[in-house]
């Protein structure tokens, strides 16, 4: 018998669909590449000493966004140091130990609802909670709260969604040995999941440095320089965001505007970069 | 049939339900000391199920309901007193599917131990060494105990999990189709590891394979829908069993 021979048609719309497969990768590769190729070419040449150093100041007419860059770290720091010891914790609760199946249910539903409201909502809470009732005005850990609550479901859902893959097998053979519930959990499940955590944690931070609409309502847009921590907590500071939106929007320097959004992508690159190192790391311990 | 061994293991009246189904009719069995005793039966018999009530591992399945009475040395195991991870220390189990840690196979081993509070170096690994030679797998692996567990073969990780086991220095091992997902080789490995590991522990096998029941075992259970249907010799089991139902099971007209 002879092998049968690929039709003429067949073997064109292979090549017409693989052609157009690529079109859609290089397309999207390319609107990425140009996207932050032109935010750098504008921004890099704007990006000085001076501006990365200083606060701004009105007498030398010059601008400097270093309280604008403690603020945005000192949020994003803050905010996970309170937000992985509660999210982590909720999601072994309810992978682990939870007995009611029906209560995980709607706790799980509601996370994954949470994770899709609009940040405003967020932010007009916060305000209203803690900038008023709290009396805490607009500061630095209003911002930071109201962080933790938005990035919670986040951080609960893929902790959750890594906690269910280690498999049942590797639970059975630790308490099987005579492990105790959370001897298994911290030693064999956590090591484990180490993974899903750290790309929560990537996600999280993706969301606190994008984010602006709610720390507009909660930290402010302050950019003076602070004296030390504490101080810095109950004062008001603007993240990098709110300072491009201020620069850029309310006081036409574009320049400016573009320079602090080549420095917010090197930012969340470094501290992404450096969360999966520590992740690999903690992993192999 | 010798009576006078003491039994280090005794079930009375066994029953056990998942929900509203029941698995285990009335079974009483008294598992002697340093023999293998395997359990065979078709599959859905609850010879599975019989096994885990032995260190209380169905307490990991919702649902559950047990009641009669099961003693490992006199103690009764499902009394509130009982701390489970004694007994589960006491009574190792390996399962099904080979199923290390992922770590290396030294943290494998020692992985029990350091539960039970040894930090000591020195003597982790005597214990792991003496672990994995009573498992037969030490000249296969001691140059490589840094290396993932997982980078072994099915039959070497099975292996790995029964030294896993050894480590706790139990007293009874139990083994649900230990050598069920491996090949022949592995297998017989194993078998041969089971003959040589009687004459310190006690062993509970959960076997399919009606030839590795007559090869390995001392004494024989046979399960048929929840009930003991006969307990015995292995050799009068399967040469001349007391019951039809046995006869019918080992000789291949079901199951």
């Amino acid at each position: 018998m002879r092998p049968e021979k690929k039709s003429a048609g067949r073997v064109a719309y292979d090549r017409v669909l693989r052609a157009l497969l690529y079109f859609c990768a290089l397309l999207t590769c390319a609107l990425l590449v140009l996207l932050i190729g032109y935010i750098f070419y504008r921004g890099l040449p704007n990006v000085t000493w001076q501006l990365l150093s200083t606060q701004e100041s009105f007498r030398n007419d010059t601008i400097g966004i270093l309280p604008n860059i403690l603020s945005t770290l000192l949020l994003i720091f803050g905010t996970l140091l309170l937000v992985l010891p509660l999210g982590v914790g909720a999601a072994i609760y309810l992978t682990e130990y939870a007995r009611n199946k029906r209560v995980v249910e709607v706790i799980e539903f509601a996370t994954e609802t949470l994770t899709g409201i609009p940040s405003i909502l967020y932010g007009l809470v916060g305000m209203l909670f803690f900038c008023l009732a709290l009396g805490w005005g607009s500061s630095i850990r209003a911002g930071i709260l109201t962080l933790v609550i938005m990035t919670l479901p986040t951080i609960v859902r893929t902790t959750q969604e890594s906690l269910k893959t280690v498999p049942q097998s590797y639970r059975e053979a630790s308490l099987g040995l005579g492990s105790g519930k959370w001897h298994m959990v911290r030693t064999v499940v956590l090591p484990c999941s180490v993974d899903g955590i750290v790309t929560g944690c990537i996600l999280s931070i993706g969301r606190i440095v994008g984010e602006s609409a709610a720390l507009l309502y909660t930290a402010g847009s302050a950019g003076i320089l602070s004296r030390n921590l504490l101080q810095a907590l109950e004062s008001s500071g603007g993240s990098l965001t709110v300072a491009l939106y201020m620069y850029s929007m309310e006081r036409g320097e574009i320049e400016v505007g573009f320079a602090i959004a080549s420095i917010l992508m090197i930012l969340t690159l470094l501290i992404n970069l450096s969360a999966k190192f520590l992740g690999a790391k903690l992993k192999k311990n | 049939m010798d009576t006078h061994e003491t039994p280090v293991i005794t079930a009375k009246g066994l029953e056990l339900w998942y929900g509203s189904a029941q698995a285990l009719r009335n079974v009483d069995i008294d598992i002697p000391e340093r023999k293998v005793t395997a359990l065979i039966g078709p599959s859905g018999c609850g010879k599975s199920t019989f096994l885990k009530t032995l260190d209380r591992m169905n307490d990991l399945v919702p649902g559950v309901t047990i009641k009669g009475s099961v003693r490992y040395r006199g103690q009764e195991i499902y009394s509130p007193e009982v701390d489970v991870t004694w007994l589960r220390k006491q009574i190792g189990m390996v399962f099904q599917k080979p199923n290390p840690f992922p770590m290396s196979i030294y943290d494998n081993i020692a992985y029990g131990p350091r539960t039970h509070g040894i930090r000591n170096k020195a003597k982790l690994d005597e214990i792991v060494e003496k672990s994995l030679r009573g498992a037969a797998i030490w000249d296969e692996v001691k140059d490589r105990l840094r290396k993932s567990a997982l980078s072994l073969s099915g039959g070497q990780q099975q292996r790995v999990c029964i030294a896993r086991a050894l480590a706790v220095e139990p007293d009874v091992l139990l083994m649900d189709e230990a050598t069920s997902a491996l090949d022949p080789i592995s297998t017989s490995k194993i078998e041969e590891l089971i003959e040589d590991l009687k004459n310190s522990y006690t062993i509970v096998i959960v076997t399919h394979n009606m030839q590795q029941a007559t090869r390995i075992s001392d004494k024989c259970a046979f399960f048929l829908l929840g009930e003991l249907i006969e307990y015995g010799d292995t050799d009068q089991m399967f040469s001349v069993p007391r019951d039809r139902r046995t006869e019918d099971y080992i000789t291949g007209r079901f199951g």
